[in-house]
């Protein structure tokens, strides 16, 4: 049952094999009893390294559970099972007045792995992850037991899920409240910022009046420019903004059809696009109305982006740290990441709030978090992350599995001491590439 | 605003068929066998916005039944426009060349039900002078192979059907489509090993709607499908039986 292209993920590193079959409705029962070996959900894989992978095991393929089940346009509570993906979810709820309430950098995820991988937005602060607005979701577990799961309901399932990573059974539907909007615009500030210490300011002086924040951090800038970037800071436009905002444009979608030479994204021509984008700015504080596409998803005009780091793939890697030692981690990795030469097209730094986990295994916490991509060079940048680990470590952070495609079990059981706790969840026929990897003794 | 019945609702091509539909405001009325997957069809066209989706659970088999249900769509939707045959299987081509009955009822499913429900709606359609029929018959059924010839003599036989179908109707201003899809990545060919042959659902079902809207006689979805169609129908049958097709 393979498909024209095999299963991998985002990043395309780790290389696996693995066999695959479709699930099409959520109230057959799928055939787990002739799968040989284990078994782990994917959807549309969009996980950057091998959280979503199964070498040597079977792949259960989400995608065609795509049917919505119930939405109440009064409440915003929409319900749908888990191969639908976010940008499904805008196109319906959108012109209803209704936005989801937290959203990662795609929008071409599907709501379990949106779940499965609690994932985080640039409104952290002020909204958290995606798991808390989970009201319910069922769970298919391998003995074909199906667990409705709630804050009421087998409410250890429902935390051990959240965040844990396609491992604990099949999601087969999910329900989550969604948030009002009066128009499809965010009211944007963008401001060029100098340095660490004007970005930990300006991160300080927004939270508490906007809800959307991140930055833009030109990974490749030294010494006293260390950390540059464009901070972006915006609040959903009111229908009084909303109304004087010009027609929305169709945007064409562009996609890389192919996979691009290894010297596209080299280090001369990163450097020219960050610096390019630092000075595309010729004051240093501008003000807008911004789309919420561009806004929230400026890679998803370009599908298949992730072909313009060629065959070889490329790593993600995310952290965050405790505010107490934020400036002191950042500094050092950015400083490390520039000496090393291995260069970032795009790096985002943010500053996450306090918001109580909700899920067992999830990744965002208070502090500051910094994500870069790095083109898959081998041993050099695989040896440099490593060090950079060591340094999150060092520092009290984690390091954030659903980008992982690399990190050493030693510091994945040190960043999250409860994968004990979390293992007596897991279903026992699930497993992947990602899990073995981190918990090999 | 057009009015639909569609038989074998749940299938993947039908099911975009409907998606299509609604967003072009159409009323559906849904027929298939299995009451939960049904379910799952109408609520989520309903969530995308569906004005009007009934649904009836059917047995293509009983054909006893087909009157009634034409009857109770053009009751619950006020009348009807159009209807769509989409249900179908792909049988076990082995199995049934070692016994006469899987082969039988791959014949009743892909062809009697179809000749059944058909009768009803030519004659409803006939008697109010307009109507679009639309069917999905098959690529399968241009030519006999020895891969699937009970398949593809099903289709065969039901493409022959409504070319009758249709040039005993256009007196009566109602016309009859008949949709031949190549390969679909649908559950029904989710054994088969998937090359760039294969077309999505959603893009056959365009096809489909398209050609209801523009009457079009004969459709190969996607197009390209008539050429080879073409060049394997022009193979003489002396060159024909030597291939392992």
């Amino acid at each position: 049952m393979s498909r024209t292209r095999a299963p991998e993920s985002w990043g395309r590193y780790p290389k696996t094999t693995q066999s695959a079959i479709d699930l099409f409705w959520i109230s057959d029962s799928p055939p787990f009893s002739s799968i040989r070996g284990s078994m782990l959900p994917y959807g549309k894989g969009r996980s950057y390294g091998d959280v979503c992978l199964n070498d040597g095991g079977t792949l259960l393929l989400t995608e065609r559970l795509a049917h919505f089940i119930s939405f109440d346009l009064g409440t915003g509570l929409i319900r749908c099972e888990a191969g639908v993906t976010l940008a499904e979810i805008l196109r319906l709820a959108v012109p209803h007045g209704w936005f989801l309430p937290v959203t990662p950098g795609t929008k071409f995820v599907t709501v379990a792995g949106a779940v499965a991988n609690d994932v985080h937005g640039k409104n952290h602060h002020s909204m958290g992850t995606f798991g808390e607005h989970v009201r319910v979701f069922e769970l298919l577990r391998s003995d074909q037991q199906r667990l409705i799961c709630s804050k009421s309901q087998n409410p250890k399932m429902f935390r051990a899920t959240i965040g844990g990573m396609g491992l604990t059974g099949l999601m087969l539907w999910v329900e989550f409240q969604l948030k009002r909007i009066a128009n499809p615009f965010i009211a944007l500030e963008e401001i060029q910022y100098r340095n660490l210490d004007e970005f930990f300011t300006l991160a300080e002086e927004s939270e508490g009046s906007f809800e959307h924040t991140v930055a833009w951090v030109d990974c490749l800038a030294r010494g006293s420019g260390l950390g540059r970037g464009v901070f972006m800071r915006g609040n959903d436009a009111t229908a009084q903004q909303g109304a004087a905002a010009p027609p929305a444009k169709q945007k064409r979608q562009i996609v890389f059809p192919v996979d691009a030479p290894d010297f596209l994204l080299s280090r001369p021509t990163v450097s020219a696009f960050n610096s390019l984008y630092y000075h595309k700015q010729l004051h240093r504080r501008t003000s807008r109305l911004a789309h919420y596409d561009p806004f929230f998803y400026p890679l998803d005009s370009v599908l298949d982006w992730n072909r313009l780091y060629g065959k070889r793939g490329f790593l993600q890697y995310q952290f965050v740290a405790p505010h107490a030692h934020s400036h002191a981690v950042t500094a050092e990795v950015l400083e490390r990441i520039a000496r090393s030469g291995a260069a970032s097209f795009l790096s985002v730094m943010k500053t996450f709030g306090e918001r109580p986990a909700a899920g067992l295994m999830s990744f965002p916490r208070k502090g500051v978090t910094l994500a870069l991509d790095l083109p898959n060079l081998g041993e050099k940048v695989l040896r440099l992350l490593d060090q950079l680990d060591e340094i999150v470590l060092q520092n009290g952070g984690v390091v954030y599995p659903a980008k992982d495609a690399r990190m050493s079990a030693r510091h994945f059981q040190s960043f999250y001491p409860q994968w004990k706790e979390f293992a007596r969840f897991i279903d026992p026929r699930f497993s992947s590439s990602f899990w073995r990897r981190v918990t090999a003794s | 605003m057009k009015r639909t019945l569609i038989i074998g609702a749940t299938s993947a091509i039908a099911e975009e068929f409907a998606r299509i539909s609604i967003e072009n405001g159409d009323y559906l009325f849904l027929a298939a066998r299995s009451p939960a997957k049904l379910q799952t069809v109408a609520e989520d066209l309903k969530v995308r916005g569906g004005k009007k989706v009934c649904t009836s659970v059917m047995d293509a088999l009983d054909c006893g039944s087909h009157e009634s249900l034409l009857r109770a769509a053009v009751e619950a939707l006020g009348g009807l426009d159009t209807v769509l045959i989409a249900h179908g299987v792909l049988g076990d081509q082995k199995a049934a060349e070692r016994d006469y009955r899987v082969a039988e009822r791959e014949y009743q499913v892909n062809f009697l039900s179809a000749v059944s429900i058909l009768t009803h709606v030519a004659s409803w359609f006939e008697k109010q002078r307009q109507g679009t029929i639309a069917v999905i018959s098959s690529v399968a059924g241009d030519r006999g192979r020895q891969s699937n010839y009970i398949y593809g003599s099903a289709k065969g036989a039901l493409s022959i059907y409504l070319s009758g179908l249709r040039n005993r109707l256009y007196q009566a201003g109602v016309s009859v489509v008949t949709i031949k899809p190549g390969f679909v990545d649908t559950p029904m060919t989710s054994h088969l090993k998937k090359s760039l042959l294969f077309a999505s659902p959603r893009m056959v079902a365009a096809g489909i709607y398209r050609a209801i809207e523009r009457r079009r006689d004969v459709v190969y979805i996607p197009g390209f499908w008539f050429g080879i169609m073409t060049v394997i129908r022009l193979v003489p049958e002396t060159l024909f039986k030597r291939l392992k097709l």
